[in-house]
């Protein structure tokens, strides 16, 4: 799979980074968790014109995308016990 | 005016590049595209070039607005793989990707099936260069199994024209429609191009098997001719309108579960191209522009996608995601690169997937396909997971892997920043792409609830893959691989070649030689008895024959008496 060789690595990489303290990474998520929290209460403010009768339901869509991801996720997981094989499968 | 075919001018222009070196031959493959997109820009509308061939008149050069919009991306696209292998010397390599975008562009421009045809192939046998330039053995591999599909298609394509030509006496590529053979026939070709679903395979086996360069010209031709072919000879057709949905549901399950980036990217390039066969099969002025216009989008996206991780496939040799990881401490400007791609993709407001994609869900709600609608927007919600997040999370952040790399070279992130740049004005200044749409444009994006539904469904699915990965529930990355279609000819052929063709062979040849047999003894008794000197066969002598007539009467008269 070598296409190029990698550069050497550099010795002097002791530097953290702004992302390797956990303390930020929870900033990321609490600002996540904040901009949910803001879109749940402006369906509540904004006319969303539905124009199905599935979308009138209150936070229909925050609902739909949770939701979706989660059986989307759940279902591939489950697709690996039947669909998964060694990476030299089709080698032999 | 000159009025010369645009998909020419890079072909014939292709064949000057083995020639030429170092900064000229830079020089001459950047002004090809530009000129070409020039070229497009100027050409009136109209039937320009006629020939006649074979008692038919050959359209080579037509020109409306459909192909226009699919003339202009081509070229753009083209320039994009241009700057993105400046730093490549392989001349063949160049060569082949300009001769296999000219040939694109020539079957946009083409008016007739037959023109069409002579393209189709040509992208195929172009494109195959390109899968084989990596020089691998699975690349090989690979590159013969997408040749065999590909020139399959232009077969069935060929089959259906003569077909069609029978039927109808023309071989004028405008609507076709699904009555009649040859209308079937050419469905089916491009299908395959299009990577329908069970005809998808070929699409994932190969485009992660090409060269860094190659992949990012392979994404944007192939599979969009064929949009651009259904969008001219299927449109409304509704059957599509399943086949789109069932397209742009199941490969995001596959994309979720895949290790190579590349693969990843190329379930969700067939994802991304149900939404468009969805629109192409609801017909209507809107669906057809929102079609198009996301094509458009689509190939500039996901261009910048397959850059952003060949860059990184470029400078640390591997796109698995198991390998990667933490790459944005060594290769920022490709991790923003990334990022951007993945929200245009992802169709978060100011960016152009927002634009393109919203045209085709609202053209199937006013239809009022409410269970397509929810497949898309179910569709919509995974590609935020496997490409608006998966792709840059395990590539440039989540687990360090340790990697220290030098940034993409510079020819790599001028092609990406170009991108981003498109990407963002596409989505900011929409009516730039709306104004060279077919039909005339009377829709706007920008209305709060569009904003807020589509943000809801978006950070919510953001949510939930928070949710998941920081309770441990999300699949890992693992060193495997997922089977696909691809199985039944990688696999189940090579069994039956192996297995059971040899098995089923000596069972047929035991037959075989027992029904000779018992042939030959039929033939053999027939003889024996009826044969020259066979008992039944003999003449017999007129006295043996009064003794039968003597022996039938005396048997009367018995018979006669009994009564």
């Amino acid at each position: 799979m070598t296409e190029n060789a990698p550069v050497a690595e550099e010795p002097d990489e002791k530097r953290t980074w702004w992302l390797d303290r956990k303390e930020n990474v929870t900033k990321i998520l609490r600002a996540l968790y904040g901009v949910c929290a803001v879109l749940l209460l402006a369906d509540l403010v904004v006319d969303r014109h539905p124009e199905t009768q599935i979308e009138a339901i209150p936070f229909y869509y925050g609902i739909y995308g949770f939701v979706g991801s989660v059986i989307l996720v759940m279902t591939a997981k489950l697709m690996r016990k039947f669909l998964m094989r060694r990476e030299d499968y089709y080698d032999d | 005016m000159i009025e010369f075919p645009p998909g020419l001018l890079l072909i014939f222009g292709a064949l000057l590049v083995p020639v030429l070196h170092g900064p000229l031959r830079a020089a001459w493959m950047l002004a090809l595209p530009i000129a070409g997109f020039v070229l497009v820009y100027m050409l009136p509308e109209g039937d320009l070039m006629m020939v006649s061939a074979f008692g038919q008149e050959l359209e080579l050069l037509r020109v409306d607005r459909l192909s226009r919009v699919f003339g202009y991306i081509f070229m753009i696209a083209s320039l994009l793989g241009v700057i993105y292998a400046l730093h490549v010397r392989a001349a063949g390599e160049q060569a082949a990707a300009l001769v296999y975008a000219g040939a694109a562009i020539g079957a946009v421009f083409a008016g007739d099936l037959v023109t069409l045809f002579v393209y189709w192939e040509l992208t195929a046998i172009a494109s195959v260069f390109l899968i084989l330039a990596r020089r691998t053995p699975e690349a090989r591999a690979a590159a013969m199994r997408y040749l065999i599909v590909q020139v399959g298609s232009g077969v069935l394509l060929l089959a259906g024209l003569i077909v069609r030509w029978h039927e109808t006496g023309s071989v004028a590529f405008d609507n076709i429609g699904l009555d009649g053979a040859g209308g079937l026939l050419i469905f089916l070709a491009f299908g395959i191009k299009c990577a329908f679903p069970l005809l998808h395979n070929w699409l994932q086996d190969s485009y992660p098997q090409a060269t860094v360069t190659g992949t990012v010209i392979l994404s944007a031709f192939t599979t969009k001719l064929a949009i651009y072919a259904l969008a001219r000879g299927y449109a409304g057709t509704e059957e599509l309108i399943w086949i789109g949905a069932a397209m742009a549901a199941f490969p995001i399950f596959f994309a979720l579960i895949e290790n190579d980036m590349r693969r990843v990217l190329a379930y969700s390039l067939n994802n991304q191209l149900g939404f468009m066969v969805v629109g192409i099969g609801i017909g209507t002025e809107l669906a057809l522009n929102g079609a198009a216009a996301h094509a458009f989008s689509h190939i500039i996206y996901k261009a910048l996608l397959f850059m952003s991780v060949g860059a990184v496939l470029h400078r640390t040799g591997t796109a698995l995601g198991t390998n990667l990881g933490g790459l944005y401490k060594s290769m920022p400007f490709t991790t923003v690169f990334c990022i951007v791609g993945a929200a245009s993709i992802s169709v978060f407001p100011l960016f152009s997937g927002f634009v393109s994609k919203s045209m085709i869900l609202a053209a199937v709600v006013d239809e009022g396909y409410i269970a397509v609608w929810l497949v898309l927007l179910f569709a919509s919600a995974g590609v935020l997971h496997y490409s608006g997040i998966k792709i840059p999370y395990f590539t440039f952040f989540a687990h360090d892997s340790g990697k220290r790399v030098k940034e993409a070279p510079w020819n790599m992130l001028v092609a990406m920043a170009i991108a981003a740049a498109l990407c963002i004005g596409i989505g900011v200044y929409p009516s730039a792409l709306y104004n060279i749409l077919p039909f005339p444009v009377d829709f706007n994006p920008y209305t709060n609830s569009h904003v807020l539904t589509q943000l809801q469904l978006l950070l919510f699915s953001a949510l939930a893959f928070t949710v998941l990965i920081r309770s441990g529930i999300y699949p890992l990355q693992m060193r495997t691989i997922n089977l696909d279609t691809d199985w039944f000819y990688r696999r189940l052929a090579r069994f039956v070649r192996n297995v059971a063709y040899p098995l089923g062979s000596s069972t047929y040849t035991g037959l075989r030689r027992a029904a000779v047999r018992r042939a030959e003894r039929f033939v053999y008794q027939l003889y024996r008895h009826h044969g020259p000197q066979g008992a039944l066969a003999r003449s017999w002598p007129t006295g043996s024959m009064v003794m039968w007539v003597a022996v039938l009467l005396g048997g009367y008269l018995l018979l006669y008496f009994i009564q």
